[in-house]
């Protein structure tokens, strides 16, 4: 196979993998902000139902957890799903997944904002929803924007995880290759793509973080 | 009809009664300062007055209004919610540190509120903001940022962020105690400003001669209670209580 070849294939599981990682935040981000706001509920059981999903989805591998979304239907109810179930069972994965370390990040950035922030709004007629959105969720996300782009960073390299699903994502079809051609290159260039699409998010969100540095 | 009018409040944290029993009133353009020791209940009495504290027992009235008072049954209550919304735009509170919205401009602080709470149009919110920013000397601060301005500039902006919803009474909770020494003078002179213009205020402070220059009404307050008020004469220059005379002898010896 020639080397234009193999990177065509590898760039169109690079689109693969940037569909997973998009659609893994525009889904996880505001998600996680829910989790959030049921993670610190007056309710007992919303809260503690919250707890018991963030923990799980902490503490058990996302690979398992993508095996369990794409499997499970079959093994628990019998439902024999279609090949494109394979994609959205990793979409549903990784935003379950992601909604949780999300959730954690909005929850230390809305717990360490000041308590007279509140008090100033209160006092001055905002109602409850008007104070979350027009004076603490703003500084909130200036607050984690650095944890945020970690998180962001890793789901790039994550996205490989839907290989065990067969999703034929970058890595799946660099493995593929390999193995056919057995060579390496393919791994090295799909390395490179990684890199670089690393290199495009780490930029964008810096300039982000510049795009809010107008106060401290 | 006084503007305000508190009647036998009690707050306690936890079982610590900061606040026990406490009767005031302060009437339409009236400055009533409030000074006593630290943990006297002075911050707790002006947070239980702005709702940000729930009181335990007793009655607070805005021109009347009752925001919280005794039933028939003799159960501490609040009014509800519409109510309390409505009699919130009477008063404002100044903060010690301020807490100004740091991720607003000078003038969004200030016309935030007017606009989102008082649904204000923009350019009436623009003007008034613009009038008060004159009137505090920080006109060309508009659109500088919090974290840019002065603390002292920085509490005039509260104080302006206040004003800007025109409320019929103003609290101050030590409004100068942040600042260095030097940046005092200046929202002390914006106070006095505003007590010229027949302001209704009530200020704690630790600032002695301030209180009396710019009070009509000085009370004393030590361990939950009034021990003392009056005139600024009859309460700094001639207290009559002991707990009074030792509070004011060991404040001049600072
Ligand atoms: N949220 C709270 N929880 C528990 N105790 C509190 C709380 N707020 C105040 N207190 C206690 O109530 C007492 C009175 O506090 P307060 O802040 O009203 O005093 P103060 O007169 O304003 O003092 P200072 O001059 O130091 O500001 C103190 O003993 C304080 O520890
Ligand atoms: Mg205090």
């Amino acid at each position: 196979m020639e080397l234009p070849v193999i990177l065509l294939k590898l760039l169109e599981g690079l689109l693969v993998s940037f569909q997973i990682f998009a659609l893994t935040l525009i889904f996880s981000l505001p998600l996680g902000l829910i989790v959030a706001l049921g993670r610190m509920s007056k309710n007992f059981f919303i809260r503690n139902i919250i707890k018991i999903y963030i923990s799980i989805m902490r503490g058990t591998p996302l690979m398992l957890q993508l095996m369990v979304v794409y499997f499970g239907p079959y093994y628990i109810f019998g439902w024999t799903l279609s090949r494109d179930y394979r994609f959205i069972a990793v979409i549903i994965g990784f935003v379950l997944n992601y909604a949780a370390y999300f959730a954690e990040i909005y929850r230390g950035g809305i717990e360490s904002m000041p308590i007279g922030q509140y008090e100033a709004a209160k006092v001055l007629g905002y109602t409850k929803t008007q104070t979350f959105m027009r004076i603490i969720l703003p500084q909130v996300i200036k607050r984690i924007l650095p944890s945020v782009t970690n998180e962001i960073i890793t789901l790039i390299k994550d996205t490989s995880l839907a290989f065990v699903i067969s999703v034929s994502e970058m890595f799946t079809a660099a493995k593929a290759i390999a193995s056919s051609q057995a060579s390496v290159i393919p791994y090295l260039a799909a390395g490179l793509f990684y890199y670089i699409f690393n290199y495009i998010v780490a930029f964008t969100m810096e300039c982000v973080e510049k795009k809010f540095s107008y106060y401290r | 009809m006084p503007l305000l009018k508190i009647s036998n409040l009690q707050k306690n944290f936890d079982g610590l009664e900061v606040i026990k029993d406490i009767s005031l009133e302060v009437e339409q353009g009236q400055v009533v300062a409030i000074i006593g020791p630290s943990g006297s209940g002075k911050s707790t009495l002006l947070r239980c007055a702005t709702l940000l504290e729930k009181v335990d027992s007793g009655d607070i009235l805005y021109m009347g209004e009752p925001v919280v008072y005794t039933d028939k049954q003799g159960k501490t209550c609040y009014a509800p919610h519409k109510d309390l919304k409505r009699i919130q735009s009477y008063f404002g509170l100044v903060f010690q540190n301020f807490n100004l919205f740091p991720h607003y401009s000078v003038i969004k602080n200030i016309i935030d509120a007017p606009i989102h709470v008082q649904k204000k149009s923009k350019e009436e919110a623009l003007a008034i903001g613009r009038d008060l920013l004159a009137r505090m000397g920080l006109a060309d601060k508009e659109n500088a940022y919090p974290c840019q301005l002065s603390g002292g500039q920085q509490q005039r902006v509260s104080i302006a962020r206040a004003l800007a919803l025109n409320p019929k009474i103003l609290f101050f909770d030590e409004p100068t105690s942040a600042l260095d020494p030097e940046l005092t003078g200046e929202i002390l002179r914006v106070i006095k400003d505003l007590a010229a213009e027949h302001m209704t205020m009530v200020i704690v402070t630790h600032e002695m001669s301030f209180a009396r220059d710019v009070a009509d009404h000085i009370i004393f307050m030590d361990g939950g209670v009034i021990v003392e008020e009056g005139t600024p004469n009859q309460v700094i220059n001639n207290p009559q209580s002991d707990r009074t005379k030792a509070f004011l002898s060991r404040f001049y010896e600072i």
